[in-house]
C-alpha cells in the first residue's frame, strides 16, 4: 500500500503541530500542517489524507474554555465532513487540546460531531491541584477496541495540561463508555489530575477515534524520557502509537 | 441591550480556584472564610433575542457537563443589591484594558452564525461566612484584583456600553527655546520624561538652532529613545573612577565597548555571527541554522501586575529573536526571577508594595500562561530571596530562537513599505520606556498604571506562525520588534540611515480616542514592523490575512534628507532628523567610587555535627525546590527535550543545566545554564561577577556542555548608578566580565542593563537592590546522547571532587542559615584553574567517563553531594580528612567556583585520574545504597542524615 497521509489540524494556538508532524514521519507517514481555515474553506481537502490529527496546544488561547472554539469551529462550519472522514474507516487522534476538542466536538465519545448532543455527555475540566502540570506518567492501554494501541500493554509518557480531568454526566454515560470497551487508557497508579475512573483516554464506539491527555509525540526519541541518563534504551512508548495508526491503515 | 451570563459549576463539581483562593484567603489570617465560589460573567451587548442569547450560554460559553448559567437582560449600568448572605466581589477590567476571552468569544459567536456587537467578561467571587468590610476590600485588593488594570464591585456589575469619542486632531507645541534651568527640569518631571537638565538643554539648543518650537511628539520621540533603557547611556558613558579618599584611579572610555564588547571583539570567535548589533546575539549551529539568545528584564512592570507584566516580560523577550536577522522561531525559554522573601509578616510590607508570595505567584503564572500558550518550553531559570527586593522583584527572561544561516540580517531599503504586524495598539504601555528608567515609589502604582502592558500569546502565536512563512519566502528585507518605546523605537531604529514617513492615522487602533503621539508610543504587546519592497506587499498581506493577523503599511522607509517625518491625516505633527535622535544625546562623565575595606566574616566555632546545618541550607529559599514553578512550565513542547530542569530516578531532583534538541532530525543539541548570586554582589562585586560568570559555565559543563562554543549574556539589574558608589560597583563587576569572558574564551553576545532599581518608601527611606547579575551560558554540543545528569547512578562507583576550596565563608548559606553576618571576604575565584577544570570534565563526558556530575554552588560540597543522593535514591560516602589550613566547615559548606562533584565507574578510575591529573582532583568518597549521607571528617562523623529527612526538607519550602 501506498504511504499513509496524515493532516495535522492547526488553529490560531496549536503548538504541539511541528513535532506531531515529526512523531507520524517517524511512524512511516506523509504528514501535512494544515490550517484550519483552510480546511473550512475546502472541506473536501480532507479527502486525500487517511488519518486526522489535531494536535496539543492553546487553541485560541483556550478562551471560554479549552478546545472550545475550534470545536465550536468544527461543529459550525466541519461537521458534515468530519462524520464522513470517520465513516469512510479513517483515523482521527486528538492529543491533549485536541482530545478536548475531540470531546466538546462531539466527536468523542459517540463518534459523531454536531451541535445537538455535542459535549453533554463527557467533559474535561480543571486538574485538581487547579494548576497546570508538566511531568511523566505510566498508562495502561486497558482497551481491546482502539487501534492506536495494544490493548494491556503499559506506556510512560508526558501530560502538560490545566484542564485533563475526565469527568461524565453521570454514571450511565461513564457505564456506556465503559461497557462499549471505549476506556482506550488509564493512568496506572498515580491519577494526576483527578479523572473518573483514573480515565486518560477514550475511543469512539468503532475504536478509529481516538483521544488521551498524555503527549505520545513527546516520547519518540529515547533522550526523550526524564530518567534516560540512568539506564539506556532504545524504546520510546510514544512512537508505538504511531506505528500502530500506520500498521492499521496497511 | 447588554445581557449578563453568569456562568458557575454545578453541584458537586470542585471548583479548584475558588478553593485556592480560599486558602489564600486563610493565609491572610481571616479565619471566617468558610467557602469561596466562583462564577465566570459574560457581558452580551446587541441587538439579540433572548433564544440567542440562550443558545450563546449553553451551546458555547457553559460547559453542559459540570457547569450551570444564568442570564439576565439588564439596562445598562444597573447595580443589584447584595446577594444573600454572600460577601459578592467582582472583578472586572477598566476601559479599554484588553480582554482576548472577549474577542475570541466574539469571533466564535460569528461562527456560529449570530450577530453580536461586543462582549466583556468578568470574575465574580462569592465568600460564605462573616467578612467585614475592610476585611473584604483587603481580600479583593491583595488577592483578587489589581488595581492597575482591574476595578472591584461589591455587588452584582454590569458595566454601561461603550462609547468612545473620534480623536480630534489637534498638534500640540511644546515651546521649549526660552525656558530657563527650572522650566527644563519641570518639563521633563511633567511629562514623565526621566531626562535630566544636561539632556534637556541639548534638546533645547537642537530647537533653537531650527529656529522653531517642538511639537509634543518631537520630544516624546527623544525622550525614548535616549532612555535609559533604549539608549543605556549609563554603560556606554564615560566613567571616571575615583577610591574612597576621591583620588582618582583611572578614566574609563565607554563603559561598555571597554568591557563587555570588548572582551567580545578581542576573543573574536569565528562562531559569532551576529553580537551586539540585533535584538538578539547570533551563533552558529550547523551548516544550515544558527542560533540566537536573549535575555530581558522587565522589572518595574512586575512590580505593579506581577501576571501581565511577568507575561508581557515573556512575549517581549520572545519578539526579540522574531525580530532578530529575518527573524528567528523561539525553541527555548529561560526565567530567573528575585523576590523579597516569602514569608515576611504582611505588616512589614510597606506601602505601594505587593506581598513578596503574591508577586511570586503572580510572576510565575504570568510566565506560565504566556510561554505555556506560545508554545516555546520553559526550560531553565533559578529564583533568589532577599529583603532588599522588596519594592523591586526582578523579572528576567530568555529566549532562544533558531533562524537559517542564510538570514541573519536584514537591511531595510529605501522605498521599502513599513508595515505593522500582530496585534492592535492601545494606551497600554504609554511611556513604558522612561517608566522603566527611573525609580520605583510608592505612587507609581498608581501614577504609571499606564505603563503597564496587557499581553495576548495567541495573537503573538499566531503572528510568529504567519512570519515565518512570510520569512522563507523572502518576502521582507527586514524585521524588527515593537518593543520598549513602541513603533516609535521599532521605525526609528530601522529608518536610522534612511528617514521614515509614517502616517499615523493608519495603525489600526483597539478603541478609537488615541491621540498621535500615543500611537506612535504606545507599547502595545505583539506587535512587529517590517520593511517591504513595494512589489510585495500584496503578497505578504495576503499570507497574513489568510489565517487573520492583522497587518496594515503604515508608511515607507527613505526620505530625501533621511529625516523621520509623523503625519495624522496628511497633516506634519512632528519631523526629526535621525542623527540628532540617534547621535544628539550628549554623554556626561560618570563618576564611580570603588571601595576596597576588608571585613573578613567572623570564624564560627567547630560543630561536633553538621547535620542541622546541612538541613537548614537544604531548606532555605534560595537553594530550595523549586519543583512548583517548574511543573507549571511546560518544558517539553516543541519535543526537543533531552535533560530537563529536574532530574534522577523520580524526576524530582535538581539539574545543573538544560539540554534541548532544536532540530529533531538532528542529534546535534543546545545546552543552557545560568549563574547569579546577589548576596556576593554587595559584599564583592567584582568576585560576584566572576561567581555568576564560573558558575553558569559550570552548569553547563555539568550536563555535557562544550567550553569551545559556549557564549554567555549579561543582565545587569543595578541601583541608581548616578549615585557613585552604585556605578563604582557596576565599573567592578564590568571589569570582570572582561577579565572572565578572556579568561573562559567565552564571548558575550548580548545583554541588557536595568538601572535605578531603588524603591522610595512612604517615610522616604530608598532601597535599593543588591547588585544582581545574571549570567545566562549557551553551548552548542554534536551529539546529545553523550550528555549526562547529576543524579547519583550506582551503588560502589567512586566520587571525585574537583577544584580548589578555600578557607573563604563570606556570602555563603552556611552564614546565611547560621544568622551570621557576612563580612567581604568571599572566595576569589582563578579563572585560568576553572578553565582547566571544565576542560577535563568535558573531556571525561565526552569519553563516556563520566556516570553524575554536579556543580558545588550555594551550600557547597555537603550539599552538593547531599543531592546527588537523593537525586538517585542512594547514598553517599564521603571523607573530608584530606588538605590542610581549611577547617572542617570550610569543606562542608564553602562556595568555591570551578569545582565539580563526579561519579565515575571503578573500572574507569585510572583513565578518569589520567584526564585530571594536572588539576586538583581526588577520591573523596563513593556511592550505596544505604539511603544516607555520610560525611566524614578524619575520625569522626561530622554528617549523617538520611536522603528521605534531606529530600523532605528540600522540597517542603515551596510546596505549596
Amino acid at each position: 500500500m501506498a504511504t499513509p497521509k496524515a493532516i495535522v489540524l492547526r488553529a490560531a494556538g496549536t503548538n504541539c503541530d511541528k513535532e506531531s508532524q515529526y512523531a507520524l514521519e517517524l511512524a512511516g507517514f506523509e504528514a501535512n500542517r494544515v490550517h484550519v481555515f483552510r480546511v473550512m474553506e475546502t472541506p473536501a481537502l480532507l479527502d486525500e489524507y487517511q488519518l486526522l490529527m489535531i494536535p496539543g496546544g492553546f487553541s485560541y488561547g483556550d478562551d471560554v474554555a479549552a478546545g472550545k472554539i475550534l470545536a465550536n469551529q468544527m461543529i459550525h462550519h466541519l461537521a458534515d465532513a468530519l462524520n464522513k472522514f470517520v465513516a469512510d474507516g479513517k483515523l482521527v487522534l486528538g492529543v491533549c487540546n485536541g482530545f478536548q476538542v475531540l470531546l466538546k466536538s462531539g466527536l468523542l465519545p459517540w463518534g459523531k460531531a454536531g451541535g445537538g448532543e455535542a459535549n453533554r455527555d463527557a467533559t474535561l475540566t480543571w486538574n485538581d491541584c487547579g494548576m497546570f502540570v508538566d511531568r511523566w506518567i505510566t498508562l495502561r492501554a486497558d482497551s481491546d477496541k482502539c487501534v492506536f494501541l495494544t490493548g494491556g500493554e503499559t506506556l510512560t509518557l508526558p501530560i502538560a495540561h490545566g484542564e485533563g480531568k475526565f469527568v461524565t454526566t453521570g454514571d450511565t454515560v461513564l457505564d456506556r463508555i465503559r461497557d462499549g470497551d471505549q476506556v482506550a487508557v488509564r493512568y496506572d497508579g498515580d491519577n494526576p489530575n483527578g479523572s473518573t475512573d483514573d480515565i486518560a483516554g477514550i475511543c469512539d464506539p468503532t475504536g478509529r477515534v481516538f483521544g488521551l491527555m498524555p503527549h505520545p509525540e513527546r516520547f519518540v526519541d529515547p533522550t526523550h524520557h526524564p530518567a534516560w541518563t540512568r539506564k539506556k534504551t532504545d524504546r520510546a512508548d510514544g512512537l508505538a502509537v504511531f506505528l500502530n495508526a500506520a500498521k492499521h491503515l496497511k | 441591550m447588554i445581557h449578563r451570563i453568569e456562568v458557575r459549576l454545578r453541584e458537586g463539581f470542585g471548583d479548584p480556584h475558588a478553593e485556592g483562593v480560599g486558602a489564600q484567603i486563610r493565609e491572610l489570617g481571616i479565619e471566617t472564610v468558610s467557602a469561596v465560589r466562583s462564577a465566570r460573567l459574560f457581558f452580551l451587548e446587541g441587538d439579540l433575542s433572548t433564544d440567542d442569547v440562550r443558545r450563546m450560554a449553553a451551546e458555547l460559553l457553559a460547559d453542559p457537563v459540570i457547569e450551570e448559567f444564568r442570564s439576565t437582560g439588564v439596562s445598562p449600568v444597573k447595580v443589584h443589591g447584595r446577594d444573600g448572605h454572600a460577601t459578592v466581589i467582582e472583578v472586572h477590567r477598566k476601559t479599554g484594558v484588553m480582554d482576548p476571552v472577549a474577542a475570541s468569544t466574539e469571533q466564535a459567536i460569528r461562527d456560529m452564525g449570530l450577530e453580536i456587537s461586543s462582549v466583556r467578561t468578568a470574575r465574580r467571587y462569592e465568600l460564605s461566612g462573616d467578612v467585614t468590610d475592610e476585611q473584604r476590600a483587603i481580600i479583593a485588593r491583595r488577592l483578587l484584583a489589581n488595581d492597575v488594570i482591574e476595578d472591584v464591585h461589591f455587588a452584582a456589575f454590569t458595566p454601561p456600553e461603550t462609547h468612545t469619542s473620534k480623536y480630534e486632531l489637534k498638534i500640540v507645541e511644546l515651546p521649549i527655546r526660552d525656558l530657563d534651568a527650572d522650566a527644563l527640569e519641570k518639563l521633563s518631571k511633567d511629562r514623565d520624561l526621566f531626562l535630566n537638565l544636561t539632556e534637556m538643554k541639548a534638546i533645547q539648543e537642537h530647537y533653537r538652532s531650527l529656529g522653531r518650537e517642538a511639537t509634543d511628539v518631537e520630544i516624546e520621540t527623544i525622550a525614548q529613545t535616549w532612555s535609559e533603557h533604549c539608549g543605556h547611556k549609563t554603560f556606554r558613558s564615560d566613567v571616571r573612577v575615583t577610591d574612597e579618599s576621591g583620588k582618582e584611579i583611572e578614566q574609563i572610555p565607554n563603559l561598555l565597548k571597554t568591557t563587555v564588547f570588548g572582551a567580545t571583539k578581542e576573543l573574536d570567535k569565528p562562531w559569532c555571527i551576529s553580537v551586539f548589533e540585533d535584538n538578539a546575539g547570533v551563533i552558529e549551529f550547523d551548516d544550515e541554522w544558527a542560533v540566537c539568545f536573549k535575555v530581558e528584564t522587565h522589572n518595574h512592570p512586575s512590580a505593579l501586575d506581577p501576571y501581565g507584566g511577568a507575561g508581557t516580560g515573556i512575549g517581549g523577550v520572545v519578539r526579540d529573536p522574531m525580530g532578530t536577522g529575518l527573524g528567528a522561531f523561539p525553541v527555548a525559554n529561560t526565567d530567573i526571577f528575585c523576590f523579597g522573601p516569602p514569608d515576611m509578616a504582611i505588616a512589614d510590607v510597606p506601602k505601594g508594595v505587593l506581598h513578596p508570595r503574591r508577586i511570586m505567584r503572580g510572576v510565575v503564572a504570568g510566565v506560565r500562561d504566556y510561554g505555556n500558550r506560545m508554545g516555546i518550553p520553559t526550560v531553565n531559570g533559578a529564583v533568589y530571596f532577599d529583603e532588599k527586593y522588596i519594592g523591586n522583584p526582578l523579572v528576567y527572561c530568555g529566549t532562544i530562537g533558531m533562524l537559517p544561516r542564510e538570514k541573519c540580517f536584514g537591511n531595510p531599503r529605501s522605498g521599502d513599505a513599513i508595515i505593522c504586524v500582530g496585534g492592535r495598539t492601545g494606551r497600554d504601555g504609554i511611556h513604558g520606556a522612561t517608566f522603566s528608567s527611573g525609580e520605583l515609589t510608592h505612587e507609581h502604582e498608581t501614577e504609571f498604571s499606564g505603563a503597564v502592558q496587557i499581553g495576548n500569546a495567541i495573537t503573538e502565536k499566531k503572528t510568529l506562525d504567519t512570519l515565518i512563512q512570510t520569512r522563507d519566502a523572502g518576502l521582507y528585507s527586514a524585521i524588527t520588534d515593537c518593543g520598549a518605546g513602541g513603533l516609535a523605537s521599532a521605525v526609528g531604529e530601522m529608518g536610522e540611515h534612511l528617514g521614515a514617513e509614517v502616517h499615523l492615522d493608519r495603525v489600526p487602533l483597539k478603541y478609537a480616542g488615541l491621540s498621535y503621539w500615543e500611537i506612535w508610543e504606545s507599547e502595545a504587546q505583539e506587535r512587529m514592523v517590517l520593511a517591504v519592497p513595494p512589489g510585495n506587499v500584496e503578497e505578504i498581506l495576503k499570507i497574513f490575512a489568510a489565517e487573520s493577523v492583522e497587518a496594515t503599511v503604515i508608511g515607507h522607509y527613505g526620505t530625501p534628507d533621511e529625516h523621520l517625518r509623523l503625519l495624522y491625516d496628511g497633516q506634519l505633527v512632528g519631523e526629526l532628523a535621525m542623527e540628532f535622535l540617534h547621535n544628539g544625546l550628549p554623554r556626561p562623565t560618570k563618576e564611580a567610587v570603588i571601595k576596597s575595606v576588608e571585613r573578613p566574616s567572623p570564624t564560627p566555632k567547630p560543630k561536633d555535627n553538621y547535620n542541622d546545618v546541612l538541613m537548614k541550607i537544604l531548606a532555605s529559599p534560595n537553594v530550595a525546590s523549586k519543583e512548583w514553578i517548574v511543573r507549571q512550565y511546560d518544558h517539553e513542547v516543541q519535543g526537543g527535550s533531552v535533560i530537563k530542569p529536574l532530574v534522577g530516578v523520580e524526576h524530582d531532583g535538581p539539574g545543573d543545566a538544560s539540554v534541548v534538541r532544536p532540530v529533531l532530525s538532528s542529534r546535534k543539541g543546545l545546552v543552557i545554564s545560568c549563574g547569579m548570586n546577589p548576596r556576593l554582589g554587595e559584599l564583592d562585586p567584582y568576585n560576584s561577577a566572576l561567581h555568576a560568570i564560573d558558575e553558569a559555565l559550570r552548569n553547563n559543563i555539568a550536563v555535557g556542555g562544550n567550553l569551545a562554543q559556549m557564549a554567555i549574556l549579561d543582565n545587569f539589574s543595578w541601583g541608581n548608578c548616578n549615585k557613585p558608589d552604585r556605578m563604582g560597583a557596576l565599573v567592578a563587576a564590568a571589569k570582570a566580565c572582561y577579565d572572565g569572558a578572556m579568561a573562559y574564551g567565552t564571548p558575550f553576545i548580548s545583554g541588557k542593563d536595568s538601572l535605578n532599581n531603588e524603591f522610595q518608601t512612604e517615610t522616604g527611606e530608598t532601597i535599593a537592590i543588591p547588585p544582581t547579575l545574571l549570567i545566562s551560558a549557551l553551548s552548542v554540543i554534536e551529539d546529545v546522547a553523550r550528555c549526562v545528569t547529576a543524579d547519583a547512578k550506582e551503588a560502589g562507583n567512586i566520587l571525585f571532587l574537583l577544584g580548589t576550596t578555600t578557607a573563604e565563608l563570606g556570602g555563603s548559606h552556611y552564614l546565611l542559615v547560621e544568622g551570621v553576618e557576612s563580612g567581604n571576604d568571599v572566595p576569589p575565584v582563578h579563572p585560568a584553574e576553572s578553565k582547566k577544570v571544565m576542560q577535563s570534565v568535558q573531556k571525561a563526558i565526552a569519553a563516556g567517563l563520566v556516570r553524575a556530575c554536579h556543580d558545588l554552588s550555594e551550600g557547597g560540597l555537603a550539599v552538593a553531594a547531599t543531592e546527588m543522593a537523593f537525586a538517585g535514591g542512594l547514598g553517599v560516602e564521603l571523607d573530608i580528612s584530606r588538605g590542610t589550613g581549611v577547617p572542617p566547615v570550610a569543606k562542608l559548606f564553602a562556595e568555591n567556583a570551578g569545582r565539580f562533584l563526579v561519579e565515575v565507574v571503578p573500572e574507569n578510575r585510572e583513565a578518569f585520574m589520567e584526564i585530571t591529573k594536572d588539576i586538583p582532583c581526588g577520591e573523596i568518597g563513593k556511592i550505596t545504597d544505604t539511603g544516607r549521607v555520610v560525611i566524614k571528617e578524619n575520625a569522626g562523623t561530622i554528617i549523617d542524615v538520611t536522603i528521605a529527612d534531606t529530600k523532605q526538607a528540600w522540597q517542603g519550602t515551596f510546596d505549596w
